[in-house]
C-alpha cells in the first residue's frame, strides 16, 4: 500500500499515512489490532482544519465507507446510523419523515462519527447543546479490537465525545432528532453599524429563537469596527410558508453553484478583495424581518461553493476560534481590533452565543461567547495568535481542537482543566497509546 | 510536529556551528520550546553553540557528525532521530576557503568537492528515507548564488554548490507526494565566519536575515528561495548575460 498525503481543510501541514479504507468492520479491527508503533486514527470527511485526522507515518482508517442508515424511528424521532454517514446524507434522508438534526454545524460534509469526536455545535447550542447530548448509544471500537456498546452513563462514551478520535472508531450510532414541519427558517436579519451594538443586540431576545449568529466584518476601521449582520430564526411551520412551497413542506435545496478551482494565487484573498468581500455581505442583508430561507440560504451559504478552502491560495489558511465567558467582551473587542489594525483579511467571521457546555471533558463549548475567524498562512499571523491566546486563557476561555493547528501543549492544558481526567479514562482502555495523531502528538494530548 | 504556520517541535542542524544554521534554530527557539539536535565535529564552538541555544530557553543534543565520513552517515542520522520525530532539518555545512587555491590545490578541491556535494547527497538520500518512514518533514538546503552562475572568481565552490542546488530541489520533487518539503535557500553574501575577511559583495545579509528568509518560506512550503529576495531578479538577469560580457563583469 502507498502512503497517502493528508491535510486537514486548511491545507496547512501535510503528512503521510497508510489510509485504510473499507465498509468492513473486521477489517477496520484488524486495522486497529495491527497497528504499528505510531498508531492509528480514524478520519471523517477531514473537515476539520487542523491535524486531528492525519497521523503521519502511521495508520488512518478513512471512515466514509462505512456509510448506512440502519434504520429510522419517525415516530420516536431517532435513527441508527453508521459513523461514516455524513450529515449532508442524513439530512436528505431524514427530512421526507419530518425528521431534523438538532445540531447542525456550518457544512453539512462532516460524518457521524467526525461530529461526534469534535462534539460538534451549531447555531442552535444555546437551545439544543451540542452532538453529544443527542445520541443514546454508540459503538466504540477499542484498542483492543472489542466493540463497547456505550451509553451516557458511561464515562468512556463522554471521553469519545469531543475525545477527537483518541479513544476509539466510534462506528455506528443512535441519534435523537426533532420533528418539524418544514425544511424552511422564518429568518429575522438585523444590520447593526457596530460591534457593540451587535454584541447588545444578541445579548437580548437570543431565547426566542433556535437559531442565532452575527457574521461581523474585520476589516472596517473606525466607528463602525466591527459591524456586523445578526441573523435569528425558527423552523417555519407549513402556516409560515407561502402557498407555492406549501406542497413540498419539506423539500431539501441544495444548489451546488462552483467548485473553487486549484489555481488561487496566495493573494487572491487580500487587503482588496476581503474589503469588497464584507462590503458586499454587509449590505446584501439590510435589516429583515420574518424572511422564509431554506436551508442553504440560512444555514450553509458556503456549501453553494464546493471546495472554497482553495480560494486561500497554497500556503493554506488557519480558523481561530475561541470561547470566553460572558463578561470577557473586551477580548472580543480586542480580537476585531487587532485583526483590522494588522490588515488580516478574514471574510469568514462568526460571533455566538454558547448555553451551557455538556459533561464531556474534552467539549469545546461552554457558556459565553464564541468567535471565529479565518487566517490565511503569512507573516504576522502567529505573533497574532500568541497574543490572542493570552487573552483567552486570561479571561479563563479556550480554543476549539476541531479548528485548532497551532497552539501549544500549555495553551491546551490551561484551557481544559479536566484534560488528566479524560486522559486517565483514555489510558484505561488505550494504555499502549495505540490512538495517535499528528494533533495529539503536536498537543501532547495523550 | 510542525503546525499549521510552521512552528516546529524539534530542529536537526547537520553543521552544528554553521553561523546561518545556529541563527535558524535561535529564530524557532524564541517562538516556541524547542528540541535541538546539533550535528557536527567536536569543538570549543560546539559547546559554546549548545549552551547559547540552552541559553534561549531550547532543549539541545549534539551527534558527532563528519562530513567527510559518508560511511558514518546512516548512524549519525540515527542517532539524531533517535529521541524522536524530526520536524526540520536544516543542512548548514560547508566550505569556502580560498578559491585561487581551490582549482590549483588538487586535495582542496576535492574536499570542497566532497564536503559541498558529495555529503549532502548522502545524507539527503539517508535523511528522506527517515524522513519517508515517520510520514512528514521540511528540509532546509543551504545553496548559495554562486550555484546560480558559476562565476570564475569562485568555480569550484560554485560548481559544487550548483550540484547540491540540483540535487536537493531534485530530492524536493521526488518527495512531493510523501508530504516531506524540501526548501532551497540561496542566500548571496552573507557576514559569517566563511566569509571573514572578504570583501562584502552588494545585497549582502546577516545570518539573521537569511534566518527570517527561512523561517518564512518554511511556513509557506517553497521550494526555492533567495537572500535577501531581490537577488532572484539580478541572478536571472545575470543568467543569461552571453559569456564575453559576463565575463568582464567584476563579480
Ligand atoms: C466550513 C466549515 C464550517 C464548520 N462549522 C462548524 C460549526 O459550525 N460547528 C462546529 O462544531 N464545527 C464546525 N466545523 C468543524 C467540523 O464540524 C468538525 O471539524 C468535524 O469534526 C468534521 O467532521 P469530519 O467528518 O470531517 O471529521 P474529520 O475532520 O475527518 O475528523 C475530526 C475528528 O473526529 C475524529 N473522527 C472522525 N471520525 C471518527 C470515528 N468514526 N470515530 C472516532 N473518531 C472519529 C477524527 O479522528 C478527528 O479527531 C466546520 C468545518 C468547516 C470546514
Ligand atoms: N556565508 C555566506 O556568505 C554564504 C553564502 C551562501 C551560502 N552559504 C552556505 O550556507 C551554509 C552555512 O554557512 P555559514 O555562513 O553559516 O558558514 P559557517 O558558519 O562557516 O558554517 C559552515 C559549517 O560547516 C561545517 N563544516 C565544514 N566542514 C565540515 C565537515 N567536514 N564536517 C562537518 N562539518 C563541517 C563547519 O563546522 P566546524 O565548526 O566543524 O568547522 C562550519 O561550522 C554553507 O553551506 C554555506 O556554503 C554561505
Amino acid at each position: 500500500m502507498k502512503p497517502q498525503k493528508l491535510t486537514g481543510w486548511g491545507r496547512t501541514a501535510p503528512t503521510t499515512a497508510q489510509v485504510v479504507h473499507t465498509a468492513d468492520v473486521r477489517a477496520i479491527a484488524e486495522a486497529v489490532k495491527h497497528a504499528g508503533p505510531r498508531g492509528v486514527i480514524a478520519r471523517g470527511l477531514g473537515r476539520s482544519y487542523g491535524d486531528p485526522a492525519q497521523n503521519a507515518g502511521g495508520t488512518v482508517i478513512d471512515m466514509t465507507a462505512l456509510n448506512r442508515i440502519h434504520r429510522v424511528d419517525a415516530e420516536a424521532g431517532t435513527v441508527d446510523v453508521d459513523a461514516g454517514v455524513s450529515l449532508d446524507t442524513l439530512m436528505r434522508a431524514l427530512l421526507p419523515f419530518g425528521l431534523w438534526l438538532p445540531v447542525l454545524p456550518g457544512t453539512r460534509q462532516v460524518t457521524v462519527g467526525g461530529a461526534i469526536g469534535s462534539d460538534i455545535h451549531g447555531k442552535a447550542h444555546h437551545v439544543e447543546g451540542s452532538f453529544g447530548d443527542h445520541i443514546s448509544e454508540l459503538d466504540l471500537l477499542t484498542a483492543d479490537g472489542e466493540v463497547a456498546t456505550l451509553t451516557p452513563a458511561d464515562d468512556l462514551f463522554w471521553a469519545t465525545v469531543g475525545g477527537m478520535g483518541l479513544t476509539g472508531v466510534v462506528l455506528r450510532a443512535t441519534l435523537h432528532l426533532n420533528h418539524v414541519e418544514t425544511a424552511y427558517f422564518l429568518v429575522d436579519t438585523e444590520q447593526l453599524g457596530s460591534l457593540d451594538e451587535l454584541m447588545a443586540r444578541q445579548s437580548v431576545d437570543d431565547e426566542k429563537y433556535v437559531e442565532s449568529v452575527s457574521w461581523f466584518d474585520a476589516v472596517t476601521t473606525g466607528p463602525h469596527l466591527g459591524r456586523g449582520l445578526l441573523t435569528r430564526a425558527n423552523h417555519a411551520t407549513l402556516d409560515d410558508l407561502p402557498a407555492k412551497r406549501r406542497r413540498h413542506p419539506l423539500r431539501f435545496e441544495a444548489p451546488q453553484l462552483l467548485v473553487v478551482p486549484d489555481l488561487f494565487p496566495p493573494g487572491l484573498l487580500n487587503k482588496v478583495t476581503g474589503r469588497v468581500f464584507s462590503e458586499l455581505w454587509y449590505r446584501k442583508s439590510p435589516t429583515k424581518m420574518g424572511a422564509v430561507q431554506n436551508i442553504t440560504q440560512f444555514l450553509h451559504p458556503l456549501d453553494m461553493f464546493g471546495e472554497w478552502n482553495r480560494g486561500y491560495g497554497p500556503h493554506g489558511f488557519l480558523q481561530y476560534q475561541y470561547v470566553v465567558p460572558f463578561g470577557a467582551e473586551d477580548v472580543i473587542r480586542h480580537t476585531v481590533r487587532r485583526m483590522t489594525e494588522t490588515g488580516k483579511v478574514s471574510a469568514l467571521n462568526v460571533l455566538k452565543r454558547f448555553g451551557d457546555g455538556n459533561r464531556a471533558p474534552l467539549s469545546f463549548p461552554m457558556k459565553g461567547w464564541t468567535l471565529c475567524v479565518d487566517l490565511p498562512v503569512g507573516a504576522g499571523v502567529h505573533e497574532l495568535c500568541e497574543e490572542l491566546d493570552e487573552l483567552v486563557l486570561a479571561a479563563g476561555g479556550r480554543h476549539y481542537l476541531a479548528k485548532e493547528s497551532r497552539a501549544t501543549p500549555e495553551v491546551i492544558a490551561r484551557g481544559y482543566p479536566r484534560l488528566d481526567e479524560w486522559r486517565k479514562v483514555r489510558a484505561s482502555v488505550d494504555p499502549e497509546g495505540k490512538f495517535a495523531s499528528d494533533m495529539s502528538r503536536r498537543l501532547e494530548l495523550s | 510536529m510542525i503546525d499549521a504556520v510552521g512552528n516546529p517541535q524539534s530542529l536537526l542542524l547537520l553543521g552544528g556551528t554553521s553561523e546561518i544554521g545556529l541563527a535558524v534554530a535561535a529564530k524557532y527557539a524564541k517562538r516556541r520550546p524547542l528540541r535541538v539536535v546539533l550535528a557536527a565535529r567536536p569543538s570549543e564552538r560546539l559547546d559554546k553553540a549548545a549552551d547559547d541555544l540552552r541559553a534561549a530557553g531550547a532543549t539541545v543534543s549534539t551527534v558527532e557528525f563528519d562530513a567527510l565520513d559518508f560511511d558514518s552517515h546512516a548512524a549519525v542520522l540515527d542517532k539524531a532521530f533517535g529521541d524522536g520525530d524530526i520536524d526540520i532539518t536544516v543542512l548548514a555545512f560547508g566550505l569556502l576557503g580560498d578559491a585561487e587555491q581551490a582549482w590549483q590545490d588538487h586535495g582542496r578541491a576535492v574536499e570542497l568537492a566532497q564536503v559541498n556535494y558529495t555529503a549532502p547527497v548522502s545524507v539527503g538520500v539517508l535523511l528522506a528515507e527517515r524522513l519517508r518512514r515517520q510520514g512528514h518533514g521540511r528540509v532546509v538546503a543551504l545553496s548559495s548564488v554562486a550555484g546560480e552562475r558559476v562565476r570564475r572568481s569562485n568555480f569550484v565552490y560554485g560548481s559544487t554548490k550548483a550540484g547540491m542546488d540540483g540535487f536537493y530541489l531534485g530530492l524536493g520533487e521526488a518527495l512531493r507526494g510523501d508530504g516531506i518539503s524540501v526548501t532551497v535557500v540561496r542566500p548571496g553574501f552573507v557576514k559569517t565566519k566563511m566569509t571573514e575577511g572578504m570583501k562584502p559583495a552588494p545585497l549582502s545579509a546577516t545570518a539573521d536575515q537569511v534566518a527570517d528568509v527561512v523561517v518564512s518560506a518554511v511556513a509557506k512550503r517553497k521550494e526555492l528561495v533567495w537572500a535577501p529576495a531581490p537577488l532572484r531578479v539580478l541572478f536571472s538577469i545575470l543568467r543569461h548575460v552571453p559569456r564575453p560580457i559576463f565575463r568582464r563583469l567584476p563579480i
